[in-house]
């Protein structure tokens, strides 16, 4: 097990500094690192100062240790609009982000299994084929443009939710959150559930064909056979058994929640670390969207490692084949 | 087994359906796969004919009108044609910008398509063949991408390397490429593992002509069938990206250019501008899913009976 998790923290290590080489390259190799480091409003004597100060006069190799030391760090320059260490100021912006995806998850918990239930119970039923129906459009449509269409109903036509922005913000338990005011709730509701459609089509699809298959496997038969209430055996035996593949793609797909709240962000004016991704790639606020694109990569391989440390620690198969090779 | 009637005198009772014949008839046999099938038709006409049916071209000044923006549906212009869908916000009528940006649309998604799908398969097709390190190093390399969401790999590469269309679809052929290695590289293990291939390696034939000319055939149907799907994937993702504007500029304006641009007109209560051309991106990209799944179920060979 200890050799296991070794060879994979070693992998993780391995992607992000493939990764950090490949960021690194685009940004100074093809693209001028002059345009794109030094603020463009800086005068001749002060892009030879930066030029000096950020190392670009060095052969490339000895910059990019110079890079790596500075990410290992947690340094990644300072952000030319806002003039603060990047780093900083994308953690500043992260726990918007994080409850978007959350409740975006939630969201596609407590709306997609039922739903997928219903569907894979009475698979004959109309109101079943109109869900199938819904999800098939759900993974079709574009995240932003069912975006766009949901402020024009619910914001201009209905005026029920407010378009843009956080709303109020209320600190529980430590936490500060829009999720604790009615007020930010509003705010909440259209960018989270606009977050969860693809999400939500993916539940059902996994809730269905689960549902499907376990109402002909023999535990079901003989729960009912001992005479447990429809309710029971739906609720317990049937419902335990489709959470585990439910559980497992969601877990994985946190982390592209994550990277799919750019889109959301961007058309809620939702202030999380994805619109701050956008904005400073319009603005050429290049040490920010350095930041941004290591640290997401950070985030993905620790997810992976985890769901694979987890996998092995359920299925001993996993870790034996690797061994195996 | 169906019998033609067209046969000719003298000929056999029963004629042999060509394996065509009998993956055209499968495939019309859902209805709603036909339809999808005749709207993407229609669709891809409608782009490829724009110059020549529609009314304005939106994109030469002399026959724009600022007169004419944002003008609701079914208004007429000041140049005196109908606009059915409206205009914009600098007095384009949307339908012609709408099948002026399906082809830019259709045009990048399909470039990538065909690219990532000629890159990925050959590098899918020489790990299958090649085996030992070679596969080892290509398929640790397809896992660790595929564990990262296109979306975000396709956002990360035009971070790095700009906007427009020779970028973008650079970007996205590094965002795919990877689902057709694995797919191919799936079927042509199986393949490779045939007789056939073992005869042809038996004639002498060369490692180039054994892939090329007897693998790669056999491994054409999952590939077809990653391939509509990818390419609808990155229709949908060079939208989202122009919409972002990180994608397109508005010189190459693709539905997702359009749709952004509407994007500000939206509060004052103007959705046709980023409606319609919305409507257009949906209808192409379902239609080019349904399509997909009917391939999926005609050409998957488990399914069969």
């Amino acid at each position: 097990m200890t050799v296991f998790i070794i060879r994979r923290l070693l992998q993780a290590a391995l992607v992000v500094l493939l990764m950090s080489l490949i960021v690194f390259f685009g940004v100074n190799v093809i693209g001028d690192p002059i345009d794109m480091l030094i603020n463009p409003e800086a005068d001749q004597a002060e892009i030879e100062r930066a030029i000096k100060a950020l190392g670009l006069d060095r052969p490339i190799g000895e910059q990019y240790l110079f890079f790596l030391k500075g990410v290992a760090s947690g340094d990644f320059g300072r952000s030319f609009i806002f003039g603060e260490p990047a780093l900083k100021l994308i953690l500043h912006h992260m726990p918007a982000t994080v409850e978007l995806a959350l409740v975006a998850l939630i969201m596609a918990i407590l709306i997609g299994i039922p739903l997928g239930l219903f569907a894979g119970l009475y698979p004959d039923n109309p109101v079943a084929r109109g869900i199938m129906a819904g999800s098939i459009l759900g993974f079709s449509l574009p995240t932003f443009w069912v975006g766009l269409m949901m402020i024009i109903l619910f914001a201009v036509v209905l005026g029920w939710l407010p378009a843009t922005g956080r709303g109020d913000t209320a600190v529980f338990l430590g936490i500060k959150s829009s999720a604790f005011t009615r007020d930010g709730l509003s705010h909440l509701a259209m960018p989270a559930l606009n977050l969860a459609l693809l999400k939500i089509s993916l539940v059902i699809r996994l809730t269905r064909a689960g549902a499907r298959e376990a109402m002909h496997q023999d535990y079901i038969k003989f729960a009912r056979a001992k005479g447990l209430r429809t309710r029971r055996v739906i609720g317990v035996h049937l419902l335990k058994n489709i959470m585990i593949p439910v559980v497992t793609v969601l877990g994985l797909e946190f982390g592209n929640l994550l990277a799919f709240s750019v889109v959301t962000e961007s058309i809620f004016a939702w202030p999380g670390m994805g619109k701050l991704l956008i904005e400073s790639l319009l603005q050429l606020d290049r040490p920010v969207v350095v930041a941004y694109l290591m640290i997401i990569v950070v985030v993905f391989v620790i997810i992976n490692l985890a769901v694979d440390i987890l996998y092995s620690i359920l299925d001993p198969r996993v870790r034996l084949r690797e061994q195996g090779t | 087994m169906s019998v033609h009637a067209d046969r000719a005198p003298g000929a056999p009772e029963i004629r042999v359906e060509t394996p065509f014949q009998r993956f055209r008839s499968e495939f019309f046999e859902s209805r709603i796969a036909t339809f999808a099938l005749g709207l993407l038709a229609l669709i891809i006409v409608l782009a490829l004919l724009a110059p020549w049916i529609t009314p304005q071209n939106p994109y030469d000044l002399a026959q724009v009108d600022v007169l004419d923006g944002k003008l609701p549906p079914g208004s007429v212009a000041y140049t005196g044609y109908t606009m059915w869908l409206g205009s914009d916000g600098a007095g384009r009528d949307l339908y012609s910008a709408i099948l002026y940006g399906l082809r830019i649309s259709i045009s990048v998604g399909v470039a990538s398509g065909v690219i990532a799908m000629a890159i990925g398969s050959t590098i899918g097709l020489i790990a299958a063949y090649a085996g030992g390190r070679v596969e080892t190093v290509v398929m640790r390399l397809v896992d660790l991408q595929l564990s990262f969401p296109a979306a975000l790999i396709a956002l990360m590469l035009v971070a790095v390397l700009g906007r427009g269309i020779d970028k973008i679809i650079i970007a996205l052929v590094a965002a795919q490429w990877a689902y057709y290695a694995r797919t191919v590289r799936g079927s042509a293990l199986v393949e490779s593992a045939k007789e056939y291939v073992e005869a042809a390696r038996c004639l002498g034939l060369g490692h180039a002509r054994i892939v090329f000319r007897h693998i790669l055939p056999n491994c054409l149907s999952p590939l077809i069938v990653v391939g509509t799907v990818q390419t609808a994937h990155a229709i949908a993702l060079e939208a989202t990206l122009s919409f972002l504007g990180v994608g397109l500029r508005q010189t190459e304006p693709s539905l997702g250019v359009l749709i952004a641009n509407g994007f500000e007109y939206m509060m004052s209560g103007r959705y046709w501008i980023s409606f319609f051309p919305g409507i257009a991106l949906l209808l192409t990209i379902v239609s080019i899913n349904l399509v997909g799944d009917q391939l999926r179920d005609v050409l998957n060979p488990r399914l069969k009976k």
